[in-house]
């Protein structure tokens, strides 16, 4: 292994802690929006909680991503930023409304109730942001950012391809509010009727994804070939993987095994993800740059290789520390109970 | 506007907004530290309910700055795609250092916020500390990257390609010591006379108790220690742009014409027509004093570099005199806090003393910014600086006025929410009290 390809795989494995975890904070956004029934205040109350000490930690996964690029992929960082500036702006601007909204909202409830219209944004900005942040994954994957004199910009070969990229944002939806569901119905145990809520919406929201990455994998075939043939090619062993696995997972929430069910989706989540990323080795952004003529000099990349070896030293001690300490078992449940923004 | 003029409006206005969450970010875990530390060894209540409200306000204050911070690093590419294309092999390390760093703060604080009733009194203590030092290590780390914009090194440029990177001595580059330092203390000050701002202003409405003259206390010795410290880094500083970057010293003092024995001007506004400063009161000799200490040591004026070379000198003198000013008036309040507080034995709560600390903690927040602006202005036409023009660094596409009005309205919106949002947190206290 080269070492660009040991900081691709370092970026991506980031990108797989940043879907599965900061995606489940997306979700959680989702599922506030469709917050129904008896239980709706309920539903909301235990996506806050389970947000609240964990969503500042997992979002610093897409900051690290994004400053391992530039660092080390230079070439490729200016070329998407070139290319797909309008869907970067508008998904950050959902994350700067979404955290904000989270963070006001959360300390605001105890002590003046709800700020309007925050809690609408926070919902809405949940949605927006994985979209369009899906919807550049899936630009990239059908090989629509091209160089064209000196500057990259985004070439759609024919509707079918857009019909792709947006099944690819919707399909990212779909995943975030599949992933948040599953990890509601382990957080909410103690009560077995919003734990039955979680379950009917982790349901909808498998059903949904599996639809959405079926199709996604039909207008590829359509319409964005590259990414078809990253997917049936290299990238194979993977799509089978998760082809196996989807309904699986799905089983295992229907059947009410929660841990088991968290892990089976967290599982589909990572191997669409590597099917993807495998598929279209060794290209980074295709069909431009590839891992190796993107990268910059090798000074950077070992510098970047042992920066990250210490800061992982001590990022992944805490972060198992802040995950036991809320995430655990707990056994001073009585006190967690008051588990509330300070 | 031109993208050039778009993309710097934007990434200014998006630095001004961050930079005052992320200097709170550096100090407030400090005096939370402080006071948790002494609540508990005291056993003192009052301390313990000062840590718990500099919490909940951090708890926000915190969010604002992450989410804004995002921003940042996704606007390099998004508005400089050339700057980066550049510089991204050299400024990564620091930045994915200071990655590394923020998350920790933001783990630490995770476990710190909602970690009142999950941990032991000491355990909960000790987690404000790797608080306070990613905090400060954050800070450090961004700084390194903008000292190299203004001194670029560790590589060579062959024919516009970079090559021969040496990433360390990248970071490390000889504006770091002084850029950095200045930096880290004066996001101490502006949080030290941010915090006692507040609770002069609270003792002004009569709320003259233990927790106020205890906030107010702690807000004034963290800005005393950090005013003093802020005069010797700034002064070294200035005498580093002296030698390294004298077309940013030329427009620091509007000194248009190379002399020795130059004066220096307190106020006044440079005259481009006129080649010199109107209405400043003048010192003589005291510019070269200050920078070589010798009276008639030269210095460089702006007549020795190309007009397409020079910054903007009255953005540059009025911001830097707008610094220095205020900081003068920073250190010498805390002077005369601290001495009639020592003559009293008492904290001071005479009127016109507090209506000044209450003033002084936007002032503070206004001298950092126009620092900022100093080293910004200051190294224009350049975005790195000798290396890259600024013109030749934004990006060509359509559309930066939209996500430019875009954003100037949700930094209003989070900065009206914030500050109603803690004003009604601090409301609500009293009136549960």
């Amino acid at each position: 292994m080269t070492e660009a390809e040991a900081v691709g795989a370092i970026l991506w494995l980031s990108l797989t802690a940043y879907a599965v975890l900061a995606g489940a904070d997306f979700g959680g956004g989702v599922w506030d929006v469709f917050a129904t029934g008896p239980r709706q205040a309920a539903q909301r109350q235990a996506i806050a909680e389970a947000m609240g000490p964990v969503w500042e930690a997992n979002h610093v996964w897409l900051i690290f991503m994004i400053v391992g690029l530039f660092t080390c992929f230079p070439a490729a960082f200016a070329a998407l930023a070139l290319s797909l500036f309008a869907p970067f702006t508008i998904a950050l601007i959902g994350i700067v409304l979404r955290g904000a909204a989270f963070a006001f909202r959360a300390h605001a409830r105890e002590a003046i109730g709800p700020i309007e219209p925050w809690g609408a944004v926070f919902g809405a900005a949940s949605i927006i942001s994985p979209l369009f942040l899906g919807t550049a994954a899936g630009a990239v994957a059908a090989g629509s950012v091209r160089e064209s004199a000196g500057a990259a910009a985004l070439v759609f070969d024919s509707p079918w391809t857009v019909a792709f990229i947006a099944d690819v944002g919707l399909f990212a939806v779909a995943l975030c509010a599949y992933l948040a569901a599953t990890y509601l119905i382990v957080e909410t145990e103690d009560d077995k009727d919003l734990q039955a809520d979680f379950r009917q919406r982790a349901l909808a929201a498998g059903i949904a994804s599996g639809g959405l990455g079926l199709a996604g994998l039909i207008l590829a075939y359509v319409g964005a070939r590259p990414a078809f043939d990253s997917l049936t090619g290299r990238g194979l062993p993977l799509l089978a993987l998760a082809l196996v696995n989807g309904p699986l997972a799905l089983l295992a929430v229907w059947r009410s095994a929660p841990g088991l069910a968290r892990l089976a989706v967290v599982a589909q989540v990572t191997f669409v993800l590597w099917a993807l990323a495998v598929g279209q080795w060794p290209y980074l952004v295709r069909p431009s740059y590839t891992i190796d003529s993107a990268a910059a000099p090798a000074s950077t990349l070992t510098g970047f290789l042992i920066v990250s070896g210490i800061g992982m030293l001590l990022l992944l001690p805490s972060l198992y520390l802040l995950f036991r300490v809320f995430k655990g078992r707990n056994p001073v449940s009585a006190e967690a109970d008051q588990l509330k923004p300070p | 506007m031109d993208n050039v003029t778009l993309a710097r409006v934007t990434m200014g206005t998006s630095l001004a907004f961050h930079i005052v969450f992320a200097v709170l970010g550096v100090g407030l875990p400090v005096l939370m530290s402080v006071a948790e530390g002494l609540g508990l060894r005291r056993k003192d209540a009052v301390w313990m309910d000062l840590a718990r409200r500099w919490s909940k306000a951090f708890g926000v204050l915190f969010a604002v700055g992450a989410v804004s911070g995002t921003v940042l690093s996704f606007e390099l590419g998004l508005l400089w795609p050339r700057f980066m294309a550049l510089s991204g092999s050299m400024i990564g390390l620091p930045f994915s250092a200071e990655g590394f760093a923020f998350f920790l703060e933001a783990i630490f604080l995770g476990l710190y916020l909602y970690g009142w009733n999950r941990l032991s009194p000491t355990a909960h203590w000790l987690m404000s500390i790797p608080i306070a030092i990613s905090g400060a290590a954050s800070a450090l780390f961004v700084v390194m990257t903008n000292a190299w914009m203004n001194h670029p090194t560790g590589f060579e440029l062959v024919n516009g390609q970079v090559t021969q990177v040496d990433p360390l001595a990248a970071a490390l580059n000889a504006a770091t010591p002084t850029e950095d330092t200045h930096m880290l203390v004066s996001a101490y000050v502006c949080t030290g006379f941010l915090v006692a701002s507040v609770y002069a202003a609270g003792m002004l409405r009569g709320r003259v108790d233990a927790a106020h003259r205890r906030g107010l206390a702690a807000g004034m010795t963290m800005g005393l220690v950090a005013i003093a410290l802020a005069g010797i880094t700034g002064d070294s500083s200035a005498r580093f742009v002296y030698t390294d970057q004298p077309a940013k010293f030329a427009s620091m003092e509007g000194l248009y014409r190379t002399a020795r024995g130059v004066p220096i001007h307190i106020g006044g506004i440079p005259i481009d027509s006129e080649q010199r400063v109107v209405f400043g009161l003048e010192i003589p000799k005291g510019l070269s004093l200050l920078a070589a200490f010798d009276p008639n040591a030269e210095v460089k004026g702006l007549n020795e570099f190309p007009p397409a070379d020079r910054p903007n000198p009255v953005l540059v003198h009025l911001s830097f005199d707008t610094m220095v000013g205020l900081g003068t008036l920073l250190g010498l309040l805390a002077l005369a806090f601290w001495g009639l507080a020592w003559r009293r034995h008492a904290i001071p709560s005479l009127k016109p003393l507090l209506v000044a600390v209450t003033i002084a903690g936007p002032a503070a927040v206004i001298a950092m910014e126009a620092g900022w602006f100093v080293t910004e202005f200051g190294r224009q036409p350049w975005v790195v600086y000798g290396i890259l023009r600024t013109a030749q660094a934004a990006t060509p596409v359509p559309g930066l006025f939209i996500s430019l009005v875009a954003f100037v309205l949700i930094y209003v919106a989070l900065a009206v929410t914030t500050a109603r949002l803690l004003l009604l947190l601090a409301e609500r206290r009293r009136q549960a009290e």
